[in-house]
């Protein structure tokens, strides 16, 4: 029996291996073949300079992905990273320009933003029994409203008419904005920006937090068999309540990169963010055939979503022609993932 | 009862692939009459159910439907021609959202001659002549989703009678009700007798079948292993026939232990059950059996803290022991291999290596971060100890037989020492050599731990412990060393007999 069993599962690797190969590499030659493509047919391309831009460019939907991919994980979802992220955003902005405070002050007030939304997502979904989309859902409009009252609907700026009609004289300070500005001399002077950093550092910390720690593995099982983690001893609702909160603060540390990018509280801005963040971490899931949520394949989503932007624009595609290219990617990706693989039926 | 049966099944057979689930199965079923069928899990029951409602198409075999060929293609034939099914699930039967009016009438409003328009007083007044013809007491406004259980059951029985049938079939219909609720079903189900109807009832409930019964039809493996017609009817056969015994049968040489592990006294886990009191000795296994159904599963979730006790207390190694939550139970030393293994068990996304070492990744870990050199050997370990057929620790669980994917379920928990290892049903879904090796090292590993397996076959119990004792009516009512066993009162006890009276 030992060695039939053998015998069929060889006899099977080998009739899957083409198969196998698609779906395990597919999306990386997918990538490769796309850069090979834009930096013969669009000049500058394939020069250190566009490739930064490239990184510049998906800094903040990466450190949202890498957020939603931690509820990915535990088998939920998160739509209110897009206005986590604004509503830090205009935090950062008010709490500068208007109460006159430092960088530090700006910061942590971001940071408590994402970690009280976080909690409250995670209470709603665990202890109400909300369903996750509906949850969070409800959370984005809520923000979406929230972000807007205290400056009755106006974006934030220095020297701005406040509601009581007093003046708003606080401004950005310095080493705030260097968080979305200042670039890194590396090899050629001021190369790398600072968003890039902090992306390639959390996409680090939650790759190894994900895949060695042991909090990382739960996390997977409880998304996987809910139960059966529970009778393995794990506090399953404390879990779920925590990814939760990783996304929150991730999506809020998104908003201190874009307020330090944009250098004000624009109301109107971070449209795309939920829908990027999304795509690039379901593009994730088709990275290496893993066929689940992944940090390594959610960076690699976001990278793609960057070079596949940045080159079309590169060769002049109209913008409005973006969406389209990114919605056709995911749905490739999607159908790599689950009908190919056929381990998405979890 | 001589009547001629209105209800015919010939020589039926059914495969899967190279599993044979019915060989050759002869019933008849008479008007008026309950005739209750019996099987444990796996025995075929629901295949043949599904058969005779039109869900599968036979092997082999003839069925007929007072005196004609019944060869239903679909369940809407089977309807059509008389022959109707009431499933397990309640709210299979019911539509959650819609009156009582338009579920007792919810299959006039499709098919032939079914009007284009919803005509709500039509749909009322055919509601209530089939409402009138059951006795049921229900509004016929209220919607479905605010009634109890035992009225959605009432319901979709009510529907399933307004096609006037001459055969119904109830699945496990008491199986979530309660003893009030179930009396009102009975009544009901007197009330068809009465009209005529004949009724095939499929239930582990004694206490349903002594109410019901005028016929048992005891299955095994897939064929009928007895039927028992004789007034008074005898149930303890029926339970006979129904678990069986083998004639291979793997004794064991019954050890006893002298230092107590564990011990519950006056635990009660249903209301109005008998106080249950136990205990638990080191290096002994000792077997839970009972029908499906008598809270053997309860149980395992209470000792395993997953439930609370209504009363009683337990105790670990002299000092008390009340559990609230799996995680506190596995830290005190007391690990369960969870019945049903898909739903509780393994982690699809997990290979080998990581649904073994699941819930002890703090101790294979330093600072949080996995220790995998720790993590592999163990796994190759365990792999080793129960003999996994697998190629590496590495392999997907999808890629396993249920018997190796149930030996990596024990596995899991037999990678560190308990104190008290439970296993709810060890032995399901898994073929007879997995089961021997399970049993095996189960027991060359007993020392210095209490075992407990919960067990509704019989033969996996008298082939696996030390002492055996008997559930019934979530409570244990006998006990047995597993040395010159007297299996005629053992199986009095499982079948629940007068002997011990029902509180």
């Amino acid at each position: 029996m030992n060695s039939s069993l053998a015998g069929r599962a060889t006899a099977r690797e080998r009739s899957m291996t083409l198969r196998d190969y698609a779906i395990r590499y597919g999306f990386i030659i997918l990538l490769v073949g796309l850069i090979a493509y834009f930096a013969i047919a669009a000049d500058g391309f394939a020069s250190p300079q566009s490739a930064v831009f490239i990184f510049q460019s998906v800094a903040i939907t990466g450190v949202l992905a890498l957020g939603v991919t931690a509820t990915l994980v535990v088998g939920g979802f998160d739509l209110s990273i897009g206005s986590v992220a604004t509503s830090a955003m205009m935090a950062a902005s008010y709490a500068m320009v208007v109460l006159e405070q430092n960088a530090i002050v700006a910061v942590i007030a971001c940071l408590v933003i994402g970690v009280i939304v976080g909690l409250i997502n995670g209470w709603l979904i665990v202890y109400m029994r909300v369903p996750d989309l509906l949850a969070t859902l409800g959370m984005m409009f809520l923000l979406l409203g929230l972000q807007r009252i205290p400056t009755e609907g106006r974006s934030i700026a220095t020297g701005m008419t406040m509601p009581d009609g007093s003046v708003a004289n606080g401004k950005f300070s310095e080493a705030f904005l260097a968080l979305g500005r200042h670039r890194i001399d590396f090899f050629i002077p001021n190369l790398i920006p600072v968003s890039v950093v902090v992306l390639v550092v959390l996409a680090l910390l939650i790759w190894f937090f994900l895949e060695y720690t042991r909090f990382g593995r739960m996390m997977y099982a409880v998304g996987s068999n809910e139960r059966a983690a529970e009778l393995a001893g794990a506090p399953v609702k404390a879990y779920k309540i925590w990814a939760y909160v990783i996304s929150g603060v991730f999506a809020s540390i998104g908003g201190i990169l874009l307020a330090a990018r944009l250098g004000r509280g624009d109301i109107a801005s971070g449209n795309n963010l939920l829908l990027d963040a999304v795509a690039a971490a379901l593009i994730g899931y088709a990275v290496l055939g893993a066929a689940k949520p992944n940090a390594f394949g959610t960076a690699v989503g976001a990278v793609f979503v960057g070079v596949l932007l940045q080159g079309l624009t590169m060769m002049n595609a109209p913008y409005y022609t973006q969406d389209f290219v990114k919605g056709a990617v995911l749905v490739v990706a999607l159908v790599f993932t689950f009908a190919l693989s056929g381990r998405g039926k979890r | 009862m001589g009547a001629d049966a209105v209800f015919h099944v010939e020589g039926l057979r059914k495969s899967f692939g190279q599993n044979e689930v019915l060989g050759g199965i002869s019933l008849e079923l008479h008007a008026g009459e309950v005739t209750v069928l019996m099987g444990a899990n796996g025995a075929g029951k629901s295949t043949l159910v599904k058969i005779i409602s039109g869900v599968y198409a036979r092997g082999a075999g003839t069925m007929r439907l007072a005196g004609d060929a019944f060869d239903p293609q679909t369940p809407a034939e089977a309807i059509r021609a008389g022959v109707v099914t009431v499933h397990q699930n309640i709210n299979d039967g019911v539509v959650a959202d819609l009156d009582v009016a338009t579920n007792l009438t919810l299959d006039r409003l499709s098919g032939k001659g079914a009007s284009m328009l919803f005509k709500p007083a039509n749909i009322r007044a055919e509601a209530k002549a089939v409402a009138d013809r059951m006795g049921l007491a229900i509004d016929l406004k209220a919607r479905v989703s605010d009634l109890s259980l035992a009225d959605r059951q009432m319901v979709a029985i009510a529907r399933a009678m307004a096609h006037e049938p001459k055969v119904l079939i109830l699945d496990e219909p008491t199986s979530s009700l309660s003893s009030a609720e179930a009396d009102r079903l009975f009544s009901l189900i007197d009330r068809l007798r009465g009209h005529g109807v004949a009724i095939l009832y499929i239930s582990h409930r004694m206490s349903d079948i002594r109410r019901l019964a005028d016929r048992i039809v005891s299955m095994r493996d897939g064929v009928i292993s007895g039927v028992f017609d004789q007034k008074p009817l005898d149930y303890e056969g029926a339970v006979n026939a129904m678990l069986g015994r083998k004639i291979h049968l793997d004794r064991v040489v019954a050890r006893s232990s002298a230092s107590a592990v564990f011990t519950a006294e006056g635990l009660r886990i249903a209301h109005g059950a008998k106080p249950i009191s136990m205990t638990l000795g080191a290096g002994e296994v000792v077997a839970i059996t009972g029908l499906v159904g008598v809270g053997k599963t309860a149980l395992a979730e209470t000792l395993f803290g997953v439930r609370r006790p209504l009363a009683g207390a337990m105790q670990m190694d002299g000092k008390p022991y009340a559990p609230a939550s799996a995680r506190e139970a596995i830290a005190a030393g007391v690990f369960l291999v969870a019945k049903d293994r898909t739903e509780s068990g393994i982690v699809a996304g997990f290979n080998i290596e990581r649904n073994i070492s699941l819930p002890f990744l703090k101790r294979m870990s330093s600072l949080g971060v996995m220790k995998k050199r720790a993590e592999r050997l163990a796994a190759r370990r365990q792999i080793d100890e129960l003999g996994i057929v697998c190629r590496s620790e590495k392999d997907e669980l999808s890629a396993l037989s249920g018997g190796n994917q149930q030996k990596v379920m024990v596995a899991r928990w037999m990678s560190q020492a308990s104190r008290l290892f439970i296993l709810d049903e060890p032995f399901q879904g898994v073929d007879i050599s997995a089961r021997r090796d399970i049993a095996a090292k189960l027991r060359a590993s007993a020392d210095g731990r209490a075992t407990l397996i919960f067990v509704t076959e019989i033969d996996e119990a008298l082939e696996t412990a030390d002492r055996i004792l008997v559930m019934s009516e979530h409570t244990i009512v006998g006990e047995h060393r597993n040395a010159d066993i007297d299996l005629d009162r053992l199986l009095a006890e499982v079948a629940g007999g007068p002997l011990h009276g029902v509180a």
